[in-house]
Order: structure tokens, then sequence, then C-alpha cells
């Protein structure tokens, strides 16, 4: 008696997800992110009362500076004896909103370019992607730095030139899923029955290129946290007296030699941020790729 | 080929050429003054204002500026704002750093990245291949500066090795061998920090060529005549797989420049990288747009450069 294979009714957002939760490596990776955005969150709403914990971010007390970890400062003090957790867990929700923002803004562009060029094809698809191909070999950090520098640094400055400069691999990707999709049997129908492209692009194509897209964008934001902090670094991030990851370690690196705190802890928030958001994509990308 | 080379230049003038507007365009567009003083300073005549105007041409409409500034580039009349000096000549004297640290960089990249592919691919699924994947995203989410600064903290601290500029100073070496490993010594250091993301990069591009290639019959056959497992991942297997470790020269290139201006700046290294950040940092229009022209001339140069080795290592592609 042969076995007919029974159909699974599991919708494939159900199966995608379902195969991301059973990645133990995802699981930690999304755990970290949610406190990460907790911690942020919580203490930016705290602030937003008038309530700082552990201590005010920008409190200065000359009397307790560059102090090591102790069980009162727990991650030490910096050279104007402002308490570096409190610093680092302000600095965390700088670094997630640029993340996040800026890969918004670098999927807006990319996927409206990648649309176009992926659709209709053509002199279209030619100019835009000679573009794309243009900005590639850019050396973007010089562009960003650049730009950055002489706009004035912002946090919306930033945003917005972090995420103009990064929507070349989404674009290719779109334009790549729209090459396969609009010779769909259901998109050749859509257009017999006389719908126009906007219909089809965003009714018809999008939403089954959503799992492709879905993983660049997560992938794209610690790129995007890597970018600022390493432009807050060269002192063109968010200004002081607001804390970020990157201009604690630029500061303390006056005092690198006696003050390992001030270089160690906001590097590892970077590293370990980034990292779970790297894992977590891949994992997504796993999830959406394998079948069966 | 020659239509290939023809073809290629052709596209480099052009994408050139719109990379020079934009960085001109971004340069020039954005509020703030270029002037080696302040905007107000009370001391400074109009007419010196108007003689340094008239000089650097700040006096011409944009489209104007731009024509004769990509002029003056070219016939190397372009004079920093800063120090009056030639632009062209302050970048030749920082290349030769750059281009060391750049290319020892891509080495380390390859030779660790291919070996670091190479043991992913041949325990694939198992989880030594995990092990790899893990340490792949570790070293793109490494921040440079961070791990600049931990090296400088453990080698200055712990053990008194100075790592800053191009050699040691104060120290009189017996001869020129010692006087040359001193000069390695400051070079290795930046450039394997900088090669992280590399060798990162470099090991997931070869482990997914890898493992279709070790899935080919000729490997199957390899190893069926008994030869070592070494000889056929090395000899048979990589050499089918060359395709990343070469284009992903080319690819390499973006990343490396970029990430000179901050490696340059923290280890004092007198590079490109470096005169850029000094450029940002005190307005100087001119060099700033001097050396993105010159970042991206490079850039074009290495794929240019990767595409005609990858023709030339692998006999099944023509350039055409």
């Amino acid at each position: 008696m042969s076995t007919v294979p029974k159909l699974s009714s599991e919708t494939p957002s159900a199966r995608i997800l379902r195969r991301f939760r059973a990645d133990p490596i995802a699981r930690i990776a999304v755990m970290i992110i949610i406190l990460f955005a907790l911690l942020a969150g919580g203490t930016a709403l705290l602030s937003q009362f008038g309530h700082h914990w552990p201590f005010d971010p920008n409190l200065t007390n000359l009397e307790q500076k560059l102090l090591p970890p102790s069980p009162q400062h727990w991650l030490g003090t910096d050279n104007l004896g402002r308490d570096v957790l409190s610093r680092m867990l302000h600095g965390a929700s700088i670094s997630l909103t640029v993340g996040l923002i800026a890969v918004f803004v670098s999927l807006a562009i990319g996927m409206v370019v990648g649309a176009l060029a992926g659709y209709f094809g053509g002199i279209t698809d030619q100019v835009l992607m000679r573009s794309v191909d243009a900005l590639l070999c850019f050396p973007t950090f010089f562009l960003m730095l650049t730009a950055v520098a002489l706009l004035g640094p912002s946090l919306i400055n930033i945003v917005v030139v972090i995420g103009l400069l990064s929507w070349t691999g989404t674009a290719r990707l779109v334009r790549g899923e729209f090459l396969t999709l609009r010779e769909a049997e259901y998109v050749k129908s859509a257009r017999v029955l006389g719908q126009n492209a906007w219909t089809i692009i965003t009714r018809h194509i999008l939403p089954n290129a959503a799992a492709p897209i879905l993983v660049t964008a997560v992938l794209g934001i610690p790129e995007a946290i890597l970018s600022e902090a390493g432009l807050s670094f060269l002192g063109f991030g968010v200004q002081p007296p607001q804390a970020t990851w990157g201009n604690i370690i630029a500061d303390g690196k006056t005092y690198l030699l006696d003050a390992w705190w001030l270089i160690l802890f906001p590097g590892l928030a970077i590293l370990i941020a980034s990292l779970s958001f790297f894992l977590a994509g891949d994992a997504l990308r796993e999830a959406t790729e394998s079948r069966g | 080929m020659t239509s290939f080379l023809i073809r290629r230049l052709a596209l480099s003038v052009v994408l050139l050429f719109i990379i020079s507007i934009i960085s001109f365009f971004i340069v020039t567009m954005t509020p703030g003054s270029p002037y080696p003083w302040g905007e107000l300073n009370p001391k400074i005549s109009a007419e010196v204002k108007a003689n340094f105007r008239k000089k650097f041409h700040l006096d011409r409409p944009l489209h104007e500026q731009y024509t004769l500034m990509m002029k003056d580039l070219f016939t190397g009349d372009l004079r920093s704002i800063k120090d009056d000096r030639p632009v062209m000549g302050k970048i030749m004297e920082r290349l030769p750093a750059t281009l060391a640290l750049n290319i020892t960089a891509i080495l380390i990249s390859l030779s660790f990245g291919t070996l670091l592919g190479v043991y992913a691919a041949r325990n694939a699924g198992r989880w030594q291949d995990m092990a790899g994947s893990f340490v792949a995203f570790l070293f793109i989410a490494l921040p440079g500066f961070w791990v600049s600064y931990l090296v400088a903290i453990v080698l200055v601290k712990g053990f008194g090795v100075p790592i800053l500029g191009t050699r040691s100073y104060g120290i009189v070496f017996p001869n020129g061998f010692a006087a040359g490993l001193d000069t390695l010594w400051h070079l290795l250091i930046p450039a394997s920090i900088l090669a992280i993301g590399g060798i990162a990069s470099q090991s997931r591009y070869l482990r997914a060529t890898m493992i279709g290639t070790l899935r080919e019959d000729y490997i199957r056959t390899a190893r069926a005549k008994g030869l070592a497992e070494e000889t056929v991942l090395y000899k048979h297997a990589l050499r089918n797989s060359i395709r990343p470790l070469v284009t992903g020269i080319g690819m390499l290139l973006p990343a490396l420049i970029s990430g000179s201006v901050i490696i340059e700046s923290i280890f004092a290294y007198p590079g490109m990288g470096r005169l850029f950040y000094e450029a940002v940092l005190e307005r100087d229009y001119p060099t700033i747009v001097a050396l993105n022209f010159i970042g991206a001339a490079l850039i074009l140069l290495g794929n240019l450069l990767s595409d005609l080795l990858y023709a030339a290592v692998d006999p099944r592609v023509r350039l055409d």
C-alpha cells in the first residue's frame, strides 16, 4: 500500500516562523535583541519622566572620575565621573534607532529601484543598474564621512546618509526576484486581465518577494549600527553630551592605558548587538530558503 | 579581449565622471565656509577674502567651478585650500603606504579566508561548519576601531611594544634586516585588523562554491584513486572553486579603502585614509574631491585586475 503524502495546510509564513523558532541560535539572538530593545526603551521612557537608572547619564562628578567597575558603578566611570552603564543604556537607543530607520530608508529606495528595473527591464533596467554599479565602486565610508561632516552630524542626517548609501544590495536582490516572478503564471494572468503595473507590482509580485527582502532588512540593521559606531568614533556621530557606544570609546581613548573599561564595554555592546542581528538574519534566511 | 578592455575603460570613465559630480556637489552644496580662517574674523580684509575666492575659483558659478577643479586635477594644478600644496603631491606621498596596507590586508584575507572556507566546506553540515559560520559572523560584527584599541592595550601595556606609525622611533637598529622587520611589524598589525572582515566574507563565498565543487564527479574520481584528502581538497577542489577568491579581490577593495580611514587614523599610519580624515576635519574641498576620485579609480582598477586575473587562472573564462 503506498501512502499518499499529506498536503500540509501550513501557510508559508507559518512554516518560516516554525523553522526559525526551531533554530536554537536564532532563539538566543532574538532574546538578546529583545533584551537590548527593552533596556533601551525602558531607559528612554524612565528619563522622559525625569527618573534615571542607575544614574543620570550626564551627571558629572569629578571626585569619582575614571573609577574601575565596582558594586556602585557596575561598568566604572569616565573622565568626568559619569556612570558608564547609564551612558551605554542611553547609547543603546541611538544604535537601535539608527539601525532601524536607516534600514527603512534603504529598503524604501532599494525596493523602488529594484522593482522598476526588474519589472520594466530594457533601458530602465540598464540605467538603474549602472547607477547601482557606480555606487558600488564608491569608497562608501569616504562619502558617508564627507556628507555627515559637511552637513553636520545630527541623528537625522546620519540616518539618511547611511540609508542613502546602502540600498544597492536590496535593489539588486529585488530586481532579481522581479525578473523571475514577472514570468510567473499568476502575474501573466493578472496582466491579461488588464491590471495596471502598480497593482501587479504591489499586489502580486511584492508579497511573493517578501521573505528575501525581510532577510536583507534584518542583515542591514547591524551594518547600519556598525557604520554609526564608526562615524561616532571619528567624532561625526550623534553629538555629545548625548552618549553613543561609539563616542564613549572615542572619549575613552585618551585614557586607553589607564581605563580599559571605557573601551571594552561599549565595544562589547556594539559587537553583541550586531552579531545578534547577523545571526538572526542568517537563521531567517535559512528558514526561508530550505524546503521540507 | 581588446574590445573587453575598451568597453571596461569606457564604462570606468563614465563611472568616474558620475562619482566626481556626486562628490563635488556634496562638498560644495553643504553649508559652511571653506576659508582657513573664521568666516567673521574681523582681521581678514575683504580684499584678502576676494583674492582667496578668486584663487580657488570660488567666485565662479558652480558648473565652472566643477570643470576648473577637474581640469586642475588632471593637470596637477589642484591645490589644497589649507596649505596651498598641490593635492596630487600630497596624495602621491600617501599612496605607497595605503597600497602596502591594503595589499597586505588582501593577502591576509585571502589566505586565512581560504583556510576557514575549505575547513567549513569539508565539514559541511557538521558542528565545525556551524562554528565556522559563527566565526565569520563574529568577524563581520567586530568594529575595527575597537579591536585596534584592545590590541593596543594588550601590546603596549602588556608587552611594551610600540605599534604606532611605520617604524619605531628612538631605536637604533644594528642592521637593515632588523629595521625591515620593524617596518613589517608596523605594517602587519593594522593590516591584520583591516583584514578581519575580508577573512569572513572570503570564507563564506569560498564555502558556498566549494560545497558545489565537492559534489563533482572528478572529485569522486580523485578520491577513488586513493589521493590524499589534502591533495583532493587543495589541488582538485580549490582550483575549481577559485572564482570567489579572485573576484573577491575586487569586492574587498571598497571596504578596505573605507576601513583604512579609521585604522590609519588610529595607528598614525601615513596613508590616504588618514589624509582623507584630516581633509574632512579641515573642510579642504579640493583634497576631499580628489581623494574620492582617486579612491574610486583604485577600486575600478582593482575590479579590472581581478577580472583579468580570473581569466588568466581559469581557461574556461573568456573576456569578450
